[in-house]
């Protein structure tokens, strides 16, 4: 359930100005992007297929693919500075103070040891607990994530595990360090919609119990509106809206979020027709003047693409991308509960 | 993975073959092109789309099973399906990973050997055609098959236009010129842009890919699509825009439709009736609106309580339909269905919160109260009592059916 961020000034994650180049640094696909998150918040990333999601949330955990690279911007984790960190120092970070789940479990495990030998391992090496105590530890850990029978998982392959199941697992790793940021790409968007449901009540449980700080991605605003207190829009590798999970639901102010609401998974079971967002966003890389938005913008006007658009504070925690932000209408989600069903 | 290995090159392959086609296909794509991708053809709704009655596909009592890896007893993953599908309806089958549902689409397309039953494509069982019957029935591409990753018909090294009229010109049909004619209707039909002919798949994104795919699918038209998880790939708004594809298809071209999702979501709005699958086993069929306003089964009730939504007022939560805590040990919501599943009983009562002695026998699938055979039916021994057995929002549960 989301709870309150602990207030402001609480900042575990401060993301500040971040450009992202692919390519060998060609191509700029990341615009400057500032954003935090406190200790114990959930922040959610939404957005389209391409929109940078992903690559904000490798240069986060250090992790950026060959050829990609952090060009500006600063990263800072609770008085450490990310960008450029050397290994070493990243290996006293990562697993411990910051982990991470991705959509495709089974690829983060050694197909030939056991589940449970892998999560001990990381219980020594990591943590260091000693052999008798990890293997423990690791049973005890399983079952904290919801895991039946326990100790007979411990023993098994990653092959005989389900995804469900797989997930579960690395969660179990990812946590095992006791860390303030668990970083969350997709995580339950391969799971069927009961496994993913039961996933994201348990992120929820670790949130409460650990003080866990969860920065999740998803391309579907409704998987963001169950696990987080704050929601990040982005569109073609920039910020265009941020605000309080259930204030942006209520009353978008950027039409792309609007957009969104629209498309997204809304358990509205006599819907008509499915929603689209008609067009396509823009190449990575593209020069445009303007608001990146504009080609596919219901509300687009001449002083749209005058221009470089800036994100506009609104209010404390609320920002938007839209020269036309305070002179359109648009409509929200509906009636929002401040909790999911957890 | 599974899926990988179950691919079935030769029926993606074969395919497309119909010489009426030139001037029959471009005098209709020509009227549907504009409507594709644009808001008219969706806005008929489902509900008040008058389909046609005449049966298309009919799958009676289909059972199959696999060997099991070490010997011993067979791996029942089909168990008495019945399904049906009308030209021009959209039917959607729903269940979750490994409960049956490319096994199912491929019994249909007789690429398995079932054990039981019959799969008659206008009154003919085609589950069993052999050698030159069923070399001839693909030849005539009345079925055709979509793949969650389009990759899986698109050769990476042809170019789409080539992919698309792959088909078409292993049978030799028309003229070069006529044959990139149809593949220029076929991609309009789907709502890219003809250009994209000449691209390689690498080329496009993952959305324009899957409609390319469903091009190759359609230009031969086929009576009956099979679409195995054709958006499970994809992102919120590309999802869309395919279902809304699926949904004019099927409108213009009376091609009937069985589209398979693990997710429900993407059924609503377009299908006209579901199919929830549970290990194998139909658990629920019926109306679309009518099932997700009134689920008749604890399973899709559950599957519907579990989707995440933008607006949460009155949604059931679904630990209430969950087994209590430490209510059964060996309950394990996420296992490998096959592989764990006991012998007879109903195949839900590991998960389900309402099980009582009775559900160690199998519950018959019986109609809706109310309803006409065939309609609406549900299988669980009680149907009538475990709603009263909720507590918390029960709106999803209480709404009167029409
Ligand atoms: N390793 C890479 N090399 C080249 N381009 C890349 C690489 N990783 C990402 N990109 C490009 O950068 C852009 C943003 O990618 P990113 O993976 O961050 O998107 P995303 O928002 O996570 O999308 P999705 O929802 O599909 O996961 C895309 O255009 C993508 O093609
Ligand atoms: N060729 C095969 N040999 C053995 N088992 C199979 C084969 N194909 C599928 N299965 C098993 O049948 C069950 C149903 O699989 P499948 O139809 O792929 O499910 P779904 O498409 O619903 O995920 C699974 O348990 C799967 O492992
Ligand atoms: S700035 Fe203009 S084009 Fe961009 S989102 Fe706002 S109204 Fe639309
Ligand atoms: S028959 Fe029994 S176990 Fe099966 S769904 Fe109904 S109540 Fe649950
Ligand atoms: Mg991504
Ligand atoms: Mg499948």
């Amino acid at each position: 359930m989301p709870e309150p961020g602990t207030g402001r000034g609480d900042q575990l994650l401060t993301v500040d100005g971040v450009r992202v180049a692919i390519g060998g640094g060609r191509t700029e696909a990341v615009h400057g992007v500032s954003f935090e998150v406190r200790r114990g918040e959930a922040v959610g990333i939404v957005g389209e297929s391409g929109s940078g999601k992903t690559l904000v949330c490798r240069s986060v955990l250090g992790v950026l693919a060959p050829g990609c690279a952090v060009t500006a911007g600063t990263i800072d984790f609770a008085g450490t500075s990310l960008v450029g960190l050397p290994r070493r120092a990243w290996e006293q970070l990562r697993g411990t103070r910051i982990s991470a789940v991705f959509q495709d479990p089974a690829s983060y495990l050694n197909p030939s040891q056991t589940v449970g030998h892998q999560l001990a391992e990381q219980l020594r090496v990591k943590v260091g607990k000693p052999r008798r105590e990890a293997r423990t530890a690791a049973v005890a850990l399983f079952d904290a994530m919801g895991l039946h029978e326990p100790e007979r998982v411990y023993h098994q392959y990653p092959h005989e595990l389900s995804g469900g199941m797989l997930q579960r697992v690395v969660l179990a790793i990812a946590v095992s360090g006791e860390p303030e940021l668990l970083v969350a790409d997709e995580a339950t968007t391969a799971l069927d919609v009961t496994i993913q449901a039961e996933v994201l009540e348990l992120l929820g449980r670790l949130r409460r119990e650990r003080g866990l700080a969860v920065l999740a991605v998803s391309h579907d605003l409704a998987v963001i509106a169950e696990l987080c207190d704050r929601v990040l829009v982005f569109y073609a590798g920039e910020l265009v809206e941020t605000g309080p999970t259930a204030e942006v639901l209520d009353s978008p102010r950027h039409p792309y979020t609007e957009a969104l609401l629209r498309v997204a998974s809304v358990g509205d079971w006599d819907r008509r027709t499915p929603d689209v967002i008609d067009g396509e966003p823009p190449p990575v890389g593209a020069e445009i003047r303007g608001c990146r938005f504009a080609d596919r913008c219901d509300f687009a006007a001449p002083q749209c693409r005058s221009g470089p658009v800036p994100l506009t504070e609104q209010a404390p925690d609320r920002a938007v991308r839209c020269v036309r932000a305070s002179e359109i209408a648009l409509s929200g989600a509906g009636a929002i509960g401040a909790g999911a069903a957890v | 993975m599974t899926n990988t290995d179950l691919a079935d090159t030769d029926l993606a392959d074969t395919d497309l073959a119909d010489t009426e086609l030139t001037d029959d296909g471009r005098a209709t794509t020509g009227r549907a092109a504009t409507g594709v991708a644009a808001t008219g053809v969706g806005d008929t709704g489902t509900g008040t789309v008058a389909v046609p009655q005449t049966e298309l596909l009919r799958v009676e009592g289909l059972g199959l099973s696999f060997p099991r890896p070490g010997g011993g007893r067979r791996v029942r993953v089909l168990d008495d399906v019945d399904l049906s599908v009308r030209a021009g309806e959209l039917v959607g089958v729903i269940g979750e990973t490994g409960s049956g549902k490319t096994t199912l689409a491929r019994a249909i397309a007789g690429l398995g050997a079932p054990d039981a039953g019959r799969v008659l494509l206008d009154g003919v069982d085609i589950s069993r055609l052999r050698g030159r019957a069923q070399r001839d029935f693909r030849r005539s591409g009345a079925l055709q098959f979509v793949f969650q990753d389009p990759l899986r018909a698109l050769d990476p090294d042809l170019t789409i236009g080539a992919s698309i009229a792959e088909g078409l010109a292993i049978t030799g049909t028309g003229t070069r010129a006529s044959r990139a004619e149809q593949v220029s209707d076929a991609l309009r039909r789907v709502g890219l842009d003809p250009a994209v002919a000449d691209r390689l798949p690498a080329q496009i994104s993952g959305g324009q890919r899957q409609r390319a795919s469903i091009a190759r699918a359609v230009i031969g038209r086929p009576r009956l699509l099979l679409c195995d998880e054709p958006v499970s790939a994809l992102d919120a708004s590309n999802r869309n825009h395919i279902l809304r594809l699926l949904d004019g298809l099927r409108r213009q071209l009376e091609v009937g439709i069985v589209l398979i999702s693990h997710d429900l979501s993407s059924l609503a709005g377009i299908a006209d009736r579901v199919v929830v699958l549970y290990r194998g086993r139909v658990v629920e069929d019926g109306p679309i609106a009518d099932v997700f306003s009134r689920p008749q089964h604890p399973y899709t009730a559950l599957l519907i309580a579990s989707a995440p939504s933008v607006r949460r007022q009155d949604r059931l939560d679904p630990a209430s339909l969950r087994p209590a805590a430490g209510a059964d040990p060996g309950a394990d919501s996420d296992s490998d269905g096959a592989a764990r599943r006991s012998a007879g009983g109903c195949v839900f009562a590991h998960r389900c919160r309402f099980a009582t002695h009775a559900c160690a026998e199998t519950p018959p699938r019986r109609a809706v109260a109310g309803r006409p055979a065939g309609e609406w039916a549900a299988a669980c021994h009680h149907v009538e009592t475990w709603r009263d057995q909720v507590t918390g929002s029960t709106a999803i549960l209480k709404e009167s059916s029409a």
